[in-house]
């Protein structure tokens, strides 16, 4: 029973994550490899602004996720633009690259092994079949959250309207004066927030460490392949349901829960390209 | 390029030759290994247009096998760096098959998700020996005469295989075949509508670029006398992408030089070994926002005025 | 009112498609009020001229003024606001969107406008399939949301393209009264069409296009009175 909390968690990062880069890809056409690197930015965001000015978590939660939408911003205007009109593999290998330099660069400051960061909600509630720690609970809730309110901002808003609509036809969009270009900033601006924000809710659940975004962001790219980025919701639903899925693996046949969701994938590939929730292959 | 050829040949069998007068044997040997790997990689990403991100796989995974076969089968070692191009070809139709059914940045994410599938299977495999990985592993005669314990003669060995494989990949790149999936990788919707089974042709290179990577890990094999796990992992197959791209991804030579250059740098910053992740992103970055034609391509663009064949 | 003579003036505009070199110099006005059409065979440089205006062909240079103001090197999302809006030949509908949602996408950006009752009066079909998908319109359905959603605007500058291609006679008739009430709103409006006798229904105008330049100009008079002038052009 612990281990179906543990899949939940994980399904809830495997969802806000996989939520990120389909906001991404929908609008920009590019895989943000940089995901994982900012997942783990936020985290060690959160945790220096703990360990050297004793900003408490809680203000964390807002801050660094807002400053790290503005550094998105920032990389997106300055160097993805240029690289709109080149081959968009190129644009795959500048977030590769940059990811790179991120997580070399905090394994330089701060070595490979983790830091710990402190529980902010310790102890927890008896449920009578099982206990469920505050944190946890509060991890889940808190991206589902997070989930449903960006699905709603898209489906149900006039700048989600905007962005759908961009995510079809850009030029036409900006033929009704919408500055598309402008639009695409936010949106990775966005999408790095909403991977800042996950890396600040997992912090406190292990350690802090340079890696824990490398190995969570290959994963997170098998679930969107199943999933397909065709839509919000897909991508939340097989986020969810495959933290589920790796957690039961773990209890009925523990050699496989480390590739369960890459045998997903291929299956997945083998019936269905175009992805669960998929348009087009 | 064409015309040329007989004398690039030469001139690059000449180099081969001399090399080991210029440099350390072993770094040169080493060279060569992953200028064979970048090659590989280049052959399917300049030619075919598709970004593999899990090449590791192939390259460690005959790595594995070949030390493994040399080092616990007792195998002769040519037996065994076949092993490991076998392993890496039947490897390469399995990825193949399920990766090439999605296109672009999906197939880029697919390759990546296989490989470290793979690597995690790796991981937990007990004839891979976990983090220590395989090693000490024999260098066997080859053939049974020729003794490559010595680093010079392993050179020699390893260079005669390098033009080998150098010069099948130069066939590849210029025969009727080498057209077609370059008409594939600029305009597949028309390729398609002149009849050609695109799929099969994306396989077939596929396929040649999983094995000529196997064969590069193998050598590699006999070079370091190790196999461990870093060789299946990511950073491997990232490594490779920028040797191509500092190199010239669609050039015949970029691999060869973007090998060399990624590998000088990697020596000298030999005491900093943690800052080369960074370096080696940075390096990243401004190749592709300043030289995305690499080295070799910038060059041939600017001082020959030509266009080498491109990935556009 | 804008109160300049032409809506669009158009000097010396050449247009690439990448490597190929499509507008060869277009010079032509198109006078406030008026509803002028680009003739010509396929591949002329019709859809180009249009898709320059509207600032959506990236290598272009020349001259284009919108209402007095020089619109050469700006973005699309900057030509609107001067009151231009655009109707592309594949219609554009959003699949993303349902119908409502493509017809209130366009946000106003001039008043006098018509108002989404108005636009609903005009094309009563659209408020019946309100929430369906975009996709799900038929040819004719289409096109009458891609009209009536620039008309929200309140953009008095329109450009059309192929508004009638594939269309039921019926609904031919259709856009046919929409744009005179149109002209009859003191409206301007390019429009690429194939349909001869459509053109000639509607137009003040004519501009035959060939191998991206004007060639011949003439006003709907005069096409009257010499059908057969086109004939070296249109091969028809």
């Amino acid at each position: 029973m612990g281990q179906l909390t543990l899949g939940l968690i994980n399904g809830a990062f495997y969802a806000v994550l996989s939520l990120g880069l389909t906001v991404i890809f929908g609008m920009l056409r590019v895989i943000n490899f940089t995901h994982g690197a900012q997942f783990t930015l936020g985290a060690f965001g959160a945790w220096m602004l703990l360990h050297y000015l004793k900003v408490p978590y809680w203000a964390s939660l807002v801050i660094v996720p807002l400053v790290m939408a503005l550094l998105g911003g920032l990389v997106e205007r300055l160097l993805l633009k240029r690289l709109y009109e080149m081959n968009h593999l190129f644009q795959l290998l500048l977030t590769f690259g940059l990811a790179q330099m991120i997580e070399g660069t905090l394994a330089v400051l701060y070595g490979s092994s983790g830091k710990p960061f402190d529980n902010p909600m310790p102890g927890g509630m008896d449920l009578g079949f099982m206990f469920m720690p505050y944190y946890r609970a509060w991890v889940v809730v808190a991206s589902l959250v997070v989930c449903l309110g960006t699905w709603w901002a898209i489906e149900r808003t006039r700048l989600g309207a905007y962005l759908r609509a961009s995510t079809d036809n850009p030029d036409l969009v900006r033929t009704f004066g919408i500055p598309v270009p402008r639009l695409m900033t936010l949106t990775y601006a966005f999408g790095v927030g909403l991977a800042a924000l996950a890396g600040v809710l997992a912090g406190p659940i292990d350690q802090v460490k340079p890696s824990m975004g490398s190995g969570l962001i290959i994963t997170v790219f098998a679930v969107v392949v199943i999933g397909g980025m065709g839509s919000i919701m897909g991508s939340i639903v097989t986020g969810f349901t495959l933290g589920l899925l790796e957690a039961l693996t773990k209890v009925y046949y523990p050699p496989a829960s480390s590739v369960v969701i890459f045998l997903v994938m291929a299956a997945v590939i083998l019936v269905k390209p175009a992805g669960l929730f998929g348009r087009q292959p | 390029m064409r015309q040329y050829s007989k004398l690039i040949f030469a001139a690059l069998a000449l180099v081969l030759l001399v090399a080991p007068l210029l440099v350390y044997p072993i770094f040169a040997t080493k060279l060569l290994c992953f200028a064979l790997f970048a090659a590989a990689f280049n052959l399917l990403f300049g030619q075919a247009g598709l970004l593999s991100f899990g090449h590791a796989l192939f390259f460690g995974g005959a790595a594995y096998c070949t030390g493994y076969a040399l080092k616990t089968w007792g195998w002769n070692t040519e037996w065994a760096v076949l092993l490991g191009v076998v392993f890496a070809t039947l490897a390469g139709v399995v990825v193949g098959v399920l990766s090439i059914r999605r296109q672009g940045i999906y197939f880029a994410m697919i390759t990546l998700a296989l490989a470290q599938m793979f690597y995690y299977f790796c991981v937990g495999a007990p004839f891979t020996g976990g983090d220590d990985g395989i090693s000490a592993i024999p260098r066997r005669p080859v053939f049974g005469v020729i003794d490559i314990t010595d680093d010079r003669t392993l050179y020699y060995v390893v260079a005669v295989t390098f033009f080998v494989a150098f010069a099948l990949i130069y066939r590849i790149i210029y025969s009727p075949y080498g057209q077609v999936l370059r008409a594939i990788r600029d305009n597949e919707a028309r390729a398609v509508s002149l009849g050609y089974a695109v799929d099969r042709y994306k396989l077939i290179a596929f396929v040649i670029s999983a094995a000529l990577a196997g064969l590069a890990g193998s050598l590699k094999v006999l070079v370091f006398r190790l196999a461990s796990l870093v060789d299946v992992g990511w950073s491997t197959s990232g490594e490779v992408i920028l040797m191509t791209l500092v190199g010239g991804i669609g050039t015949v030579f970029g691999p060869l030089v973007g090998a060399g250059f990624i590998l000088t740098m990697q020596s000298y910053l030999q005491g900093y070994a943690q800052w080369v992740p960074v370096i080696q992103g940075l390096v990243f970055v401004v190749m592709v926002m300043l030289l995305p034609k690499g080295v070799v391509g910038e060059f041939m663009a600017r001082v020959f005025k030509v266009q080498p064949a491109q990935v556009k | 009112m804008s109160g300049q003579a032409n809506a669009i003036e158009v000097r010396d505009l050449q247009g690439h498609y990448g490597p190929s070199h499509v507008l060869h110099g277009m010079n032509f006005n198109v006078p406030t009020g008026q509803v002028v059409t680009l003739l010509g065979r396929n591949g002329a440089g019709k859809t180009t001229t249009l898709r320059a205006i509207m600032g959506l062909l990236r290598k272009r240079t020349g001259s284009i003024v919108v209402n007095g103001t020089q619109t050469m090197g700006q973005p699309p999302e900057q030509i609107a606001p001067l009151g231009v809006a655009y109707c592309p030949e594949e219609r554009g509908i959003f699949p993303s969107l349902n119908v409502r949602e493509n017809l209130l996408l366009p946000p106003v950006l001039a008043p006098g406008g018509f108002s989404t009752e108005e636009v609903v009066a005009l094309f009563p079909r659209l408020a019946e399939r309100y929430n369906s998908p975009g996709t799900k319109l038929s040819g004719g359905e289409q096109q009458m949301l891609a009209i009536a959603r620039i008309l929200r605007t309140g953009c008095r500058i329109l450009l059309l393209d192929e508004p009638t291609e594939g269309l039921a006679p019926v609904i031919v008739q259709q856009i046919g009264d929409v744009l005179q009430e149109l002209k009859r709103r003191g409206y301007t409006v390019l429009l690429v069409e194939q349909s001869l006798d459509f053109a000639m229904s509607v137009a003040d105008l004519h501009c035959v296009v060939e191998h991206g330049q004007v060639v011949d100009q003439l006003s709907n008079d005069d096409l009257r009175a010499q059908p057969d002038r086109l004939q070296k052009y249109l091969g028809v």
